[in-house]
């Protein structure tokens, strides 16, 4: 199921906090092999993480990450204005209307429909919160993915070859896009805005998912 | 003069304004053309002080503060250090002292309908811009749908104005516009399709949008055409 989670609620959930950042550590240090810190306890944490962003999780049935990425505004710190100003022309892109989502993670050994489920949310959180667009950061290994789960994003520029090509995107997502992706995921839209409703206060929060 | 045009004129007058007294008149004068009974800004900073300008009474202002409300208002604990717009029915109003402050808010005339936007500043700071009302649901529903994107843009022109009013305040060096953005603007200036701005900046169409909603953004405008002539009238743009 997907979870949406502030940073400060994550101790509410141990288990998916702790594999979260263990499996970032994993596809960013290990499979990527980005210049990202990892923490003694094997972990991987940015100063972004500080900022009390906004996660979007899927959550397996044991309760462990299966995926996730992490938005923010960009009206305040965020990778692309702070870092990839090259790949923008020298745009701040900077609006209420914008957020940015970085760190998109999948587990080893996630189910096929996780990435599709967490564009999913990434369009909850849109419809929800009247955000209408997107800019993120991705690798050239993302490009692939994003086009199996029906989620392209345009590409605003791009530094690096081959596997070390970074680009920054951005993602408009229409229905007709959110349909597609809800049927490759097979995940009906009343789901996902069942979840995100959950999240945000729409109906309670059933108790037993904290068990797993 | 129409809908946006008369926002657009809000927006104009928050930006001049030099001072708290005109941050209020122009507060007021949003809660009329909103047709709702009241607009608040309400900044908080962290070590708890708070400053606002609204439309609430003073008699329920002066009993927020002597009570400590801050500590009890879903509203407070709800969206601090978050960044989405809420919707205040999505609060947890369970507890008896959020229960008994929502008796006393709605005594008070805030109104049994809430939409709060917050915006994280520079350094910590935190404001929320609400809006309050006394309606049914459905009808609540119709206006923040139909309102949301708007109050969510002068959510954050507010803010911006009132930080620039803090005293000793440098300037955001974030609300520039890149020589980029200013190409773009000029060329939708001079009244140049999407189409052919895209073909002269060599970018898509979709990079374009980006561009030009981002610059809409850091001139405080609700839509392009304002943006373009902020941009003219400030003499970022020639053409």
């Amino acid at each position: 199921m997907l979870r949406f989670i502030y940073a400060d609620e994550l101790e509410r959930f141990p288990k998916l906090k702790r594999t979260m950042f263990l499996d970032r550590a994993d596809q960013f240090k290990a499979r990527l092999g980005w210049d990202v810190t990892v923490d003694a306890n094997g972990e991987e944490r940015d100063e972004y993480d500080d900022m009390n962003p906004l996660y979007v999780i899927w959550e397996k049935p044991d309760g462990a990450h299966g995926g996730s990425m992490r938005l923010l505004p960009t009206t305040g710190p965020c990778m692309v204005n702070d870092h990839f100003l090259d790949l923008t022309d020298g745009v701040r892109v900077s609006s209420p209307l914008i957020w940015e989502c970085t760190r998109f993670c999948l587990s080893r050994d996630a189910e096929p429909k996780t990435a599709g489920a967490l564009m999913l949310g990434g369009g909850e959180v849109m419809a929800g919160f009247g955000v209408e667009h997107y800019v993120g950061v991705f690798d050239a290994r993302m490009v692939r993915i994003y086009r199996m789960i029906g989620s392209s994003p345009e590409v605003l520029g791009a530094k690096g070859e081959g596997r070390d090509r970074i680009s920054v995107g951005l993602w408009n997502f229409s229905e007709e896009a959110r349909r597609i992706v809800a049927e490759r995921a097979g995940i009906p839209p009343e789901t996902s805005r069942m979840w995100f409703e959950r999240s945000f206060g729409g109906q309670p929060l059933p108790m037993l998912a904290q068990t797993g | 003069m129409g809908k946006i045009e008369r926002r657009e004129a809000l927006l104009g007058d928050l930006e001049r304004a030099q001072g708290l007294e005109a941050l209020q008149a122009t507060i007021l004068a949003l809660r009329d053309h909103f047709h709702v009974d009241h607009m608040v800004y309400h900044w908080v900073s962290s070590n708890g002080e708070q400053f606002g300008c609204g439309t609430y009474s003073d008699v329920w202002v002066q009993r927020y503060v002597d009570h400590d409300y801050l500590r009890v208002d879903p509203v407070i604990t709800g969206c601090y250090q978050r960044f989405h717009p809420v919707d205040w029915k999505r609060l947890d109003w369970s507890s008896k002292p959020s229960r008994a402050f929502q008796a006393e808010a709605i005594a008070h005339g805030v109104g049994n309908q809430g939409f709060s936007v917050p915006i994280r500043g520079p350094i910590g700071q935190f404001a929320l811009f609400t809006t309050s009302h006394n309606c049914d649901d459905e009808e609540w529903a119709r206006f923040t749908e139909d309102n949301r994107r708007d109050l969510i843009l002068i959510a954050h022109e507010f803010n911006e104005k009132a930080l620039e009013l803090q005293p000793g305040r440098t300037p955001e060096p974030s609300r520039a516009l890149s020589p980029r953005e200013i190409d773009a603007m000029t060329l939708v200036a001079m009244g140049y399709s999407r189409a052919q701005v895209a073909e002269t900046l060599s970018i898509s169409e979709h990079t374009l949008r980006v561009y030009i909603e981002s610059a809409r953004s850091k001139l405080g405008a609700l839509n392009t055409t304002h943006a373009v002539a902020r941009a003219l009238s400030r003499g970022l743009i020639v053409v």
